[in-house]
């Protein structure tokens, strides 16, 4: 299977440790005990570096409140989420620094995360100047865009000149600016036509090897996240229900909530066999 | 499938879409015979979703159509408005993407289903209500008399899409067009609504066009298929044989795009085909072939002169196809 290029680098470099979290309901009557919803229950959960990672289940599960923590957007009740071995919430602020700029996100829209009215190179530079790092940053800029297979010119431009894949690519190439040693992609290819999105996922495995980054990769699509990750992470109801190498958990599924996502996979040739809804 | 006696369902003639600067369909031809079922396939800006909209009479604004839309003996490009209104929710309906924006949020679901069928029917209430109770149990949905007094933002995705597949078919249509009706759900759910769909529409023997990017959808679903590219239908045909056997270097890239459990993964190191570029925007189509600053096999007659749609039961517009191979594993 996949060698990793960085043997003996097998120590967790973004991990959590039995995170618990929930959220307060709604009261139904004035004094009425808040009941409240348990969306995180003993989560573990860790990639290493040069590590794809898929992390799965339906809407509601808890992938998204995980995706939080990992990015140490919130803060979990209960539980720790360490970065390369240190306690990210009680470590020094120099350590949070280096957590901050390690750990950078690509979200599902471009559309949405980008802001309309800047210009990319700006857009670039953004992460750079809000987390203070120092350097030649026109030659990170240009670097990076060289990464994601875009042009210098795409500087100039807004991004309504661009189409949905290269959006796309503009996001990850903002995720890379301050130099992450994790990429969290949270369903980067859904918003994408489907022969853009073969463009995305080669990209990001092309980064995971060149780089070494670890990748976070959170879908609903199995078939999209077998192709990408080397270890799947099952969620459900805020329980990681089941881990394993991809191919092997969907060619044998044990929880119930991985049987449901590979009952629901539509291929061509299911489609063609006149199977697909037997 | 129910045979296809009589006029088709749906006969679409040289249909054109534009709003005076730019053109979304370019000259779209084809027909759906009655209890037939078509997929028309596409990706974003292949005018896939303004062809369904222009059948439908729900244009934008300023969105003119030519061409003929021809439905159950009449020309539905030449309706007015109020005869088009008339035959929507009766004689075609279509189903949308997002529920919860085509849903009205004020009034309860149950209302929203039985007003249809008594505007279209002239039932009374207290028949409606039942037939709205059947439809609702017909999609398997929980509790339907309960649930019909609910308001759309107190029920699930697939619920709601459910609701509104309910009220597509409650006049019994004879075409049913459906834009992405699952995209937006959660995928454990997509497959169930879809096998309701699938069966609500062969009873009722009604016309199928689906419209989706999804072709694993299509294969599940319809006997044939149209792939749109830039405005025009690059391919058409049985569903098998243009999966099986494409002739179009834009399906064929489709095709390969898919990831699919079996093809890869085994090693770390497979990639997935890629089509390279993107589908250009439309205020700048390429001459001859829209595909051809994409295309492997582009040559100098593909960029200057658009290629015809041609071919018996498979059909293509393509000037260098991709040879024919043996078509008895077509069948």
């Amino acid at each position: 299977m996949n060698v990793s290029p960085f043997p003996g680098d097998s120590r967790p470099l973004l991990e959590v440790r039995q995170l618990n979290h929930a959220y307060p309901l709604r009261r139904h009557k004035l004094f009425e005990p808040r009941s409240v919803l348990k969306v995180l229950q003993g989560v573990d959960f860790a990639v290493r570096r040069g590590e794809a990672v898929g992390l799965v289940g339906e809407s509601g599960s808890g992938k998204t409140t995980l995706s939080r923590m990992l990015t140490g957007v919130e803060k979990p009740h209960d539980g720790h989420v360490l970065y390369d071995g240190s306690d990210v919430w009680s470590g020094t602020p120099e350590q949070r620094q280096l957590f901050r700029r390690s750990v950078q996100v690509v979200l599902q829209n471009p559309r949405s995360s980008l802001d309309p009215r800047m210009r990319v190179g700006t857009s670039l530079l953004e992460p750079l100047r809000s987390l203070k790092i120092e350097g030649d940053h026109a030659a990170r800029v240009l670097e990076v865009l060289d990464q994601v297979g875009l042009t210098k010119s795409a500087m100039e431009r807004f991004p309504h000149e661009f189409s949905g894949g290269q959006l796309q690519r503009i996001a990850i190439a903002r995720a890379l600016m301050p130099g992450p040693k994790v990429l969290i992609a949270d369903e980067p290819v859904s918003a994408l036509d489907v022969s853009i999105q073969a463009q995305v996922l080669n990209l990001l495995k092309d980064l995971v090897r060149d780089l070494g980054l670890g990748l976070v990769f959170i879908a609903h699509d199995l078939s999209v996240v077998t192709y990408t990750t080397s270890k799947v992470y099952v969620m459900s109801s805020g329980k990681i229900v089941e881990v394993g190498k991809p191919l092997d958990l969907f060619r044998a599924p044990k929880a119930e909530a991985t049987q449901n996502l590979v009952a629901a996979i539509l291929t061509v040739e299911l489609g063609l066999s006149g199977k697909a809804f037997a | 499938m129910t045979s296809s006696s009589g006029a088709p369902a749906i006969e679409v003639r040289d249909l054109v879409v534009t709003n005076g600067e730019v053109t979304a369909v370019r000259g779209v031809s084809f027909s759906i015979p009655q209890g037939g079922r078509m997929g028309l396939v596409g990706e974003s800006g292949s005018g896939k979703s303004m062809t369904a909209l222009a059948l439908m009479g729900l244009l934008p604004m300023g969105w003119s159509t030519r061409g003929e839309v021809l439905h159950d003996g009449v020309d539905l490009a030449k309706l007015s408005d109020k005869a088009l209104s008339s035959r929507r929710g009766r004689t075609l309906s279509m189903v949308f993407q997002d529920p919860l924006s085509s849903l009205n949020p004020v009034r309860r679901v149950g209302d929203q289903i039985s007003w249809v069928i008594r505007h279209h029917t002239g039932v009374d209430k207290r028949t409606a209500e039942h037939q709205a109770i059947a439809m609702m149990t017909q999609m398997t949905l929980p509790r339907p008399e309960s649930l019909m007094r609910a308001y759309p933002h107190e029920i699930s995705g697939g619920q709601r899409q459910r609701i509104m597949i309910a009220m597509a078919l409650a006049c019994y249509p004879q075409l049913i067009i459906a834009d992405e009706p699952t995209t937006a759900l959660d995928v454990t759910v997509q497959k169930q609504v879809l096998r309701l769909l699938n069966a609500a529409v062969s009873e009722r023997g009604s016309a199928l066009l689906m419209i989706t990017h999804d072709l694993p959808i299509i294969a599940a679903m319809c006997d044939t298929v149209a792939v749109m590219y830039a405005g025009r239908i690059v391919e058409m045909g049985p569903v098998r044989q243009v999966f099986r056997h494409p002739r179009h270097h834009y399906t064929r890239g489709l095709l390969d795009s898919q990831p699919t459990m079996d093809n890869f993964a085994l090693d770390g190191t497979s990639r997935l085909v890629s089509i390279p570029g993107m589908v250009p925007p439309l205020h700048a189509l390429p001459d001859g072939c829209g595909f051809n600053p994409r295309c492997p096999a582009a040559s100098d007659r593909c960029r200057t002169i658009m290629p015809e749609l041609t071919g018996d039961t498979l059909k293509s517009a393509c000037w260098h196809p991709i040879a024919r191979v043996d078509e008895v594993a077509a069948q």
